[in-house]
């Protein structure tokens, strides 16, 4: 683990540290982890109000040019040039056999720009992957220097629209660049309605300190962050997908465009075929313990003859569930037996669950 | 009179005769957050110095809580079952984890009092 003095600071730090953030290292940076109503609260307040989260450790970049759109569909598994002005589309950067080196949410801006945002841990490598794959199209890819912020919750739309954001017409996995040059999507990581903000670094300790300051917002650090896309049965890149994960094992062929899952010109094209033709060797489940105690992301999973069938990948505790949520990989094959996760020499029983835990109630507009 | 010693691990243990509640301080509960699940050991079971005992789960992560000293357990606080945030409403009182009789009284020399507890944690 790196200290904490090793790790990038967010732009807004001191404004954090002023609302009394415990700090903790995700990714290179150091974020906020929690802050004092704790993490139980803050979950349970986006779920009821609204959150306000810094996410500025997510990577924002811009591809444009006469070719930006030919360059996103050989980068990703999209037909960038079939998305409408301000339609967002959720995807990944694959490998060429088809493990996901990342998912991103692609944003059509303009005829000919697009955004890209991509997760913190990956960030250097999706530029630089992005940077090689687009070289020999007549495109430019910028990175953003940005702070990033989500408005969480079912009042998010009533705070955004107090503190002014241009949100007018702006439908669910809908994008567009801001006047003052951000950048805004309806979109988020919580299974509740809400808007992504990217704001030039000048405007951006003036904006969070004004929904900060509405009385139906509280900040919620990447704890909550976590317990909520959780509950929201979302993949976290790393734990839930990694490079070694498909689309198709993790759960997530329906965001594979029909016309491109028998093959097509993006990287990863013949293996996702294949996988898809094939169907998935695994399977990303919900997974919900008996009783109170949670498993946690690498416990084993077995069958009743304790044989390996697979692996908890994100698990811990759903406030909003009120008791323990968990997602695993497992055996396409052992999903009819009974499942166990091995938990410090214990064999505990798990349910099937389906997913999300917790309901969606986004706005689509 | 009871006399109360912290370790660095950020437990505190009662003494009372023989007998040691142990639980964790109120800095420990602050810096896990809330807890949902305590996992409290076996009623007479042996332990030695150093030896994972409790497992405490906050929402995020799970944390061994160590034996202090070497004994037996002789108690647990089964409240925590359906109420493990007892913990961070009142660690260092009600949110007690295990009574144990302790092996050797003399090893209590070794741990520290709250005042050079306080200075770690300052």
């Amino acid at each position: 683990m790196a200290e904490l003095g090793e790790l990038k600071r967010l732009p807004l730090h001191d404004l954090h540290a002023a609302a009394g953030a415990k700090f903790g290292g995700f990714a290179g940076w150091s974020m906020p982890l929690t802050y004092p109503a704790g993490v139980m609260k803050e979950h349970l307040h986006c779920r009821e109000a609204t959150g306000l989260f810094d996410i500025s450790h997510m990577k924002l970049f811009a591809v444009s040019g006469p070719q930006a759109a030919a360059a996103l569909s050989r980068a990703c598994p999209i037909e960038a040039d079939g998305l409408a002005t301000g339609q967002s589309k959720y995807t990944f950067f694959l490998n060429g056999d088809a493990g996901i080196l990342d998912d991103l949410i692609v944003t059509r801006v303009d005829g000919e720009r697009f955004v890209v945002v991509a997760n913190a841990g990956n960030a250097e490598a999706d530029e630089a992957h992005l940077r090689e794959v687009v070289a020999g199209f007549n495109c430019r890819i910028d990175a953003l220097d940005r702070v990033f912020l989500a408005l969480q919750g079912p009042q998010a739309e009533a705070v955004a629209r107090d503190a002014g954001l241009e949100i007018d017409g702006l439908a669910f996995m809908n994008g567009r660049e801001t006047n003052d040059g951000g950048f805004i999507a309806r979109s988020g990581y919580t299974g509740e309605d809400g808007f992504e903000i990217a704001v030039p670094l000048d405007a951006a300790q003036a904006l969070a300190e004004r929904l900060a300051a509405d009385p139906r917002v509280e900040w919620i650090g990447l704890a909550a962050r976590d317990s909520l896309r959780l509950e929201a049965g979302l993949c976290l890149h790393g734990q839930d997908i990694t490079p070694d994960t498909n689309p198709v094992d993790a759960g997530l062929t329906w965001a594979i465009p029909k016309a491109l899952r028998a093959g097509g010109s993006y990287i990863g094209a013949d293996a996702l075929a294949k996988a898809i033709a094939n169907g998935p060797r695994r399977k990303r489940v919900g997974l919900k313990p008996d009783g109170r105690q949670p498993v946690r992301a690498g416990a084993a999973l077995v069958d009743a003859d304790g044989a390996a069938v697979g692996s908890i990948t994100s698990g811990g505790f759903g406030p909003s569930f009120g008791g323990p949520v968990a997602m695993g990989s497992v055996d396409a094959a052992a999903l009819e037996g009974p499942i166990f996760a091995e938990v410090r020499g214990n064999r505990m029983p798990l349910a099937l669950h389906p997913l999300p835990f917790q309901p969606h109630r986004m706005r689509k507009g | 009179m009871a006399q109360t010693y912290f370790t660095e691990d950020h437990e505190w243990i009662r003494v009372e005769g023989d007998i040691a509640t142990v639980g964790i301080t109120n800095y420990a509960q602050e810096q896990l957050g809330d807890l949902v699940f305590v996992e409290l050991p076996e009623k007479g079971r042996s332990i030695a110095k150093g030896d994972t005992v409790v497992v405490v789960e906050s929402v995020k992560a799970a944390s061994d809580v160590y034996a202090p000293l070497a004994g037996e357990v002789t108690d647990v606080n089964d409240g925590l079952s359906d109420n493990p945030g007892l913990v961070n409403s009142a660690a260092e009182k009600d949110g007690w984890l295990w009574k144990m009789k302790l092996a050797d009284k003399a090893a209590l020399d070794g741990l520290m009092d709250r005042a050079a507890y306080d200075a770690t944690t300052a």
